[in-house]
């Protein structure tokens, strides 16, 4: 169990954390609003069933979203969420760690919320290291605006706002990532493969520090037939996998033959990795356990008391104090 | 005023014989100390005024800042410093003009001359050295200068400041400043080791050494006067039998989050905010409490509102510009009624404006700030002990209503010091432990009081409470709402919570009679001068009061009927407003002040106003002439 408590009901919180059991109705709440086929839904049901899984409490769970398709899914958790504004899930998730390092926080956050409107934020967090867990719904498109160019969207990508094609070279969000400092945890993974997407969103998941993982997700409105080429040949896509990385089942092994054993140590090798879009690479592509967290080193674990205060309180003004003539002070 | 019996200065007696000294009694005295920055103006001010405060006098200190952080070295605009008014009694603004000014050269000089600071006949005591200067451009403006100060009757005393300096270090522009603090203890008659205790505090953190060396150039200073200045000021004290507390506006906030039990402050960077996370990055760690430096003011904002919604009340500290970048989450936390507490410390604006001048601009942008309707609280201190209570009120009443609530201070608030009575902490300040209880079943995120608009606050962490907060308009179960009955419903809950608090406020008081023929209405730290100006007239049997506001929004009740208690009323303010003696502003295009436009809309009356934007602090004679005017 992740969760540590030091909240002034710990000792109740503890024992039923070991008391209940959830289902994964338990962590589902109304009909996904989401268009048939599209990849929100297989990103739903992985976290729904790590959920289950990890036996995350639902009370002790926050999924942060910003605003866009990929950002309803909060709406879709019967866990605590926060639905905010385009591009800002990151700060409010790492406002909502550093003030309760013991809950579990997610972020999800699509193509144009974190790679445009909310760049800064994304880089930053990075830097910062929370243990957070982020995953980048990834269609290429804008969806809810209906049909504009995003920033990964490929050169061509013909859309409202570049009816002529999308005139400018694809961000590509993995080599971004990994050019930062203090990068602690990559992954890539495509909607379509469910038993890697849930294998990578639990690494993620367990992963101490700010795990970014890429979902190359499919748009039936906007873009219906963009990720076909990779979906029905599986030689377009290179399985990662390594001790310290994904295990591939005999069966996925036998439909994906394009694999490579990939240490997630190694940075010059994920980067390569990484500026491939054809092959999709598939996989964890870094990995660094030994970065500390931004809340660890921040924050303080003692328990602030009044009389914390009130001592803290008084040396300070102690430095700015005019005692009248007489007056005993410490 | 022409000084025509202007006393010669005396340079010339450095051999330690005592001068005749003419003791003068004076009930006030304003005292500038300007150099190029990087000289130690600014510490010799500050340690000034903590001396005089120690000495039982009533101060208010004000900083002399530079746009640029190096300006040129003797440049007219890089004037850096201190303006200390040293009372006989509580003062509680920076006054008008200065009546006594140390300056390390005259270029520095020549900028507060000529933007009217000094008073006519000002004793100004001046470093000589540049009189003798090798450089012969820097000695012609400086015989230039001193000649032209003499001539429009200032009283100027030529000191050899880095000269006798040098008899105790060897880089005397290091030192000087504490020998300029050294002159003027003996100028003022203060108590010279009040003084050595101050600097021995002022370099606490360096070496003895270091103490020991300022110590003596304190003194230094402090003998030189003796001997070669010809007047001395006494002015009468009347000591506090209360401890005070002496520090700067910003100090004050940082010292009332510090108390409020806030345990987070995100910020970003902007001049004149920073001050207050600076203290606060250094004071809040020691109690558990985090300074995060954000990557921008937009995820200042969010953090504050990601931290606030796991569980208790974050503060966001920022300035005008870092304000504007806030709005859309500002929204956001109105919209989903988190708490939050935001500090805009306002400098000129538009835009980036003027960094380090002081402005009242941002009062319509606060309370109607963020797209839609988004109602928060608004509260504007009007001295520097408001600064520190403020904060403590701002967390409850975020806390109590779930709301935003905005403290507004400026750059005047910001960096003035005045004493005020030393808080004594009370456990009721600090927030109550974050509630991990469960919710009861049936209780709903937006389950809005009918009559107040209040609902119960869920926290993470409490079971059964489970629900996402959305920006989006929502229902009482938190769940994205298309109805339009439901968007009416929630906007009606926001609002009403302004008038719930409205409803626990208490009517404001009237300084001077509730009734007369003028009332002066102001708001945030224009409340020093105003009230002084104010009762200047009362004395004078002047039928004029003044109303301050630190409730902007909402409003306290009672307002309605002191207005009505008045002939006429005018807000002063330091924000724009059209002039209606320009020649193409009438009735129908006149442009309002701030509160002048709120007043006038809510209680339709005819509410004038008078404002300027000058970046200064607003003087006492400045309300005094509008005053006269309105009342004539």
């Amino acid at each position: 169990m992740k969760a540590a408590t030091q909240t002034i009901s710990a000792s109740e919180c503890l024992l039923r954390m070991y008391d209940e059991h959830h289902e994964i109705e338990d962590y589902q709440k109304g009909v996904p609003r989401w268009c048939t086929g599209c990849g929100d839904n297989a990103i739903l049901t992985a976290v729904q069933r790590l959920c289950r899984d990890e036996g995350l409490l639902p009370e002790k769970t926050v999924f942060v979203s910003g605003i866009g398709c990929s950002s309803r899914l909060p709406h879709y958790m019967n866990t605590y969420g926060f639905h905010g504004i385009h591009g800002r899930a990151l700060p409010v998730a790492e406002g909502i760690k550093l003030a309760r390092p013991e809950l579990d926080v997610f972020v999800n956050t699509g193509d144009g919320d974190c790679c445009s409107i909310g760049a800064a934020h994304w880089i930053h967090a990075i830097r910062y290291n929370m243990d957070l867990t982020m995953m980048l719904h990834d269609n290429q498109i804008y969806g809810l605006t209906k049909k504009q160019a995003s920033p990964t969207s490929p050169i061509g990508t013909k859309s409202n706002t570049t009816p002529r094609g999308s005139y400018l070279e694809a961000l590509n969000p993995l080599t971004v990532t990994l050019g930062i400092s203090n990068v602690s945890f990559v992954a890539q993974v495509v909607d379509w493969i469910p038993e890697v997407l849930y294998q990578v969103v639990s690494s993620a998941f367990h992963h101490k520090g700010f795990s970014f993982i890429r979902i190359v997700q499919r748009c039936p409105e906007w873009l219906p037939k963009q990720m076909d080429p990779w979906m029905h040949d599986p030689q377009r896509i290179l399985l990662l996998h390594h001790e310290n990385g994904l295990e591939i089942s005999p069966s996925l092994a036998k439909v994906y033959t394009k694999m490579e054993e990939h240490d997630p140590a190694n940075m010059n090798r994920a980067r390569e990795i990484a500026s491939s879009d054809d092959p999709i690479p598939v996989g964890i592509l870094y990995r660094d356990d030994d970065i500390p967290c931004y809340e660890d080193v921040r924050h303080d674990p003692r328990l602030r008391t009044a009389e914390m205060v009130k001592n803290g309180l008084n040396a300070e003004l102690d430095k700015f104090t005019v005692w009248p003539e007489g007056a005993t002070h410490v | 005023m022409q000084l025509g019996d202007n006393i010669k200065p005396n340079v010339s007696a450095t051999n330690g014989n005592h001068v005749n000294r003419v003791s003068a009694r004076l009930k006030e005295h304003i005292v500038e100390i300007i150099s190029d920055s990087g000289e130690g103006a600014q510490k010799c001010g500050q340690s000034f005024g903590s001396i005089v405060a120690q000495m039982g006098h009533g101060v208010w200190t004000v900083e002399i800042i530079p746009a640029e952080i190096r300006p040129p070295a003797r440049s007219v605009a890089g004037a850096s410093g201190n303006r200390i008014r040293i009372g006989e009694k509580r003062v509680t603004n920076g006054g008008n003009e200065t009546d006594l000014v140390v300056a390390f050269n005259e270029q520095v000089l020549l900028g507060r001359v000529r933007s009217n600071e000094l008073k006519p006949g000002c004793t100004i005591l001046l470093e000589s050295m540049w009189r003798d200067d090798q450089n012969p451009s820097i000695k012609n403006s400086y015989i230039e200068t001193y000649d032209q100060l003499v001539a429009a009757g200032y009283r100027v005393y030529e000191i050899p400041m880095e000269e006798e300096c040098h008899k105790h270090v060897t880089d005397s522009r290091r030192g000087k400043n504490m020998f300029a603090l050294g002159m003027l203890c003996s100028s003022y008659s203060l108590d010279l080791q009040i003084a050595r205790n101050q600097v021995a505090l002022t370099f606490g953190k360096k070496s003895a050494a270091v103490i020991n060396t300022n110590i003596e150039l304190l003194e230094a200073g402090f003998a030189w006067a003796e001997a070669n200045l010809d007047f001395r000021y006494e002015i009468p004290s009347s000591k506090t039998t209360e401890p005070q507390i002496v520090v700067n506006g910003n100090t004050a906030l940082a010292l009332g989050v510090l108390a409020s039990g806030m345990e987070i402050c995100a910020m970003y960077p902007i001049t004149p905010a920073t001050s207050a996370s600076h203290y606060l990055s250094d004071a809040f760690e020691k109690v558990g409490g985090i300074v995060h430096q954000a990557e921008d003011e937009i995820a200042a904002c969010a953090f504050a509102i990601g931290a606030s919604y796991a569980g208790k009340c974050t503060v966001t500290i920022t300035s005008g510009p870092g304000y504007s970048l806030k709005q859309e989450a500002i929204g956001l936390a109105v919209m989903g009624e988190i708490p939050l507490v935001v500090v805009n410390v306002m400098r000129g604006g538009p835009s980036t404006g003027q960094p380090t001048k002081t402005e009242q601009g941002d009062l319509m942008t606060t309370i109607f700030g963020s797209h839609g309707d988004a109602p928060k609280v608004v509260i504007a201190p009007g001295t520097i002990e408001e600064c520190f209570y403020s904060v403590i009120t701002a967390r409850k009443i975020a806390e109590t209503f779930n709301m935003v609530v905005v403290i507004l201070s400026d750059a005047n608030l910001a960096t003035s010091q005045q004493p005020f009575t030393r808080p004594t902490f009370d456990e009721a300040w600090m927030a109550p432990p974050i509630d991990q209880s469960a919710v009861p079943a049936g209780a709903k995120p937006y389950d809005w009081d009918p009559k107040t608009g209040l609902a119960r606050r869920f926290i993470p962490g409490q079971p059964g409470g489970m629900h996402t907060l959305t920006g989006l308009a929502h229902d009482v179960n938190s769940h994205v709402a298309y109805d339009p009955e439901i968007n009416q419903q929630g906007m009606r809950a926001r609002s009403l919570k302004l008038a719930a608090l409205q409803k626990t406020l208490m009517p404001p008081t009237v300084f001077g009679d509730p009734t007369g023929d003028l009332l002066v209405i102001g708001w945030g730290s224009t409340k020093g001068a105003i009230e002084e100006a104010v009762e200047e007239f009362r004395e004078e049997g002047k039928r004029v009061s003044s109303l301050h506001l630190t409730f902007i929004q909402p409003m306290p009740p009672g307002i309605k009927e002191i207005l009505a208690g008045f002939k006429k009323i005018i807000t002063i303010e330091n924000n724009w407003s059209d002039d209606p003696n320009d020649e193409i502003i009438d009735e129908t295009n006149r442009r309002y002040s701030a509160l002048a436009m709120l007043l006038r809309s809510r209680y339709l009356f005819d509410i004038d106003c008078w404002s300027e934007c000058r970046g200064t602090p607003l003087k006492p004679n400045t309300v005094r002439r509008v005053i006269l005017e309105a009342l004539s």
